[in-house]
């Protein structure tokens, strides 16, 4: 499976997904923001963390119209994979990949802390190798992670399942304090129509070794690499 | 041709930042205050000095990036 990893001036987790790609064994490049063609046989769209442009203007705003996402939003059209975290979900959002907003969190702190994630559905290309109503332990950093919609837009989300996970405790819970950013019905990440796009603030990529206290985001780049068959 | 672009949360918007400043006012002992919503202006300066040529950029400089429209409005005036 080859995955691209977009890189943004301000982008900084980039190495960091790369290594969980190669890790669940895809084959992970990157692919700086000025290009205007991803790279030929592309599986897989990965729109790292970090602060795109300094955060100017708004977060996301000025990466969500960068050259190479015409590209991003083509591959999207074509039913390619497109994952954005932290502030890749933000770029899907200003890009109009996904519905709704990242607004400042409620509390006005930057919340930099582990989050247990229900999984909402494991049907889908990212999550198949977690339980549904799954607890996983990953962490959270950022400060405008309070998603925000329109009532219309959410009531779509929920009444087509494309919440992919919610905040919760360690038992999967869905509990007010385990929201720590405000966000709407708890929401942590959501898919695109089709299931093809998802954008999620917390990170599984800072998860997925014993040595920094656990291995529970494995499984969504596990899920990734499992939905291509390898090539021979 | 000048312009100023003003953008703005719409109403019902939570504005925590307008909260922030409101709550930092009153801690200040300013008076008289009943709310704040925070925003946004651009000063810009344009090529043209046709009316609605200016206006149409501008309005296209909104959409495209200046106001996520989700959850801003915004307001051009040419000065």
């Amino acid at each position: 499976m080859k995955s691209a990893v977009i890189v943004f001036p301000g982008s900084n987790r980039e190495g960091d997904v790369v290594r969980a790609l190669k890790q669940a064994g895809s084959d992970a490049q990157k692919v700086w923001h000025a290009e205007t063609e991803l790279p030929k046989g592309t599986d897989l769209v990965v729109l790292p963390g970090g602060f795109s442009y300094g955060d100017y203007l708004r977060c996301g705003a000025i990466a969500g119209r960068a050259a190479v996402m015409d590209a991003v939003r083509a591959h999207a059209a074509r039913g390619g994979l497109v994952l954005g975290i932290c502030n890749g979900f933000q770029i899907l959002c200003e890009s109009g990949l996904l519905p709704g907003i990242l607004m400042r969190n409620a509390n006005l702190k930057f919340i930099c802390h582990r989050q247990f994630l229900k999984v909402e559905r494991n049907d889908t290309a990212f999550t198949r190798a977690y339980a549904q109503g799954q607890a996983i332990d990953v962490c959270v950093a950022h400060g405008e992670g309070n998603y925000t919609a329109d009532a219309e837009t959410l009531k779509r989300l929920e009444g087509e399942g494309l919440v992919a996970f919610r905040y919760c405790d360690a038992y999967g819970h869905v509990t007010a304090d385990a929201n720590r950013n405000g966000s709407m019905n708890s929401i942590a990440g959501i898919y695109s129509d089709k299931l093809n796009v998802l954008g999620m603030m917390p990170h599984p990529e800072n998860l997925i070794e014993d040595l920094v206290g656990g291995t529970d985001g494995r499984g969504l780049f596990e899920s990734l690499v499992s939905s291509f068959p390898r090539a021979a | 041709m000048k312009a100023r672009v003003t953008v703005t949360l719409k109403n019902g918007v939570l504005d925590p930042q307008g909260k922030a400043i409101e709550g930092a006012l009153r801690s200040l002992g300013v008076e008289g205050i009943a709310g704040v919503r925070q925003g946004k202006v651009f000063d810009i300066e344009l090529e043209t000095g046709d009316k609605a040529e200016a206006e149409a950029s501008l309005k296209a400089a909104c959409e495209k990036l200046l106001a996520n429209t989700v959850i801003e409005n915004y307001r051009v005036e040419l000065i």
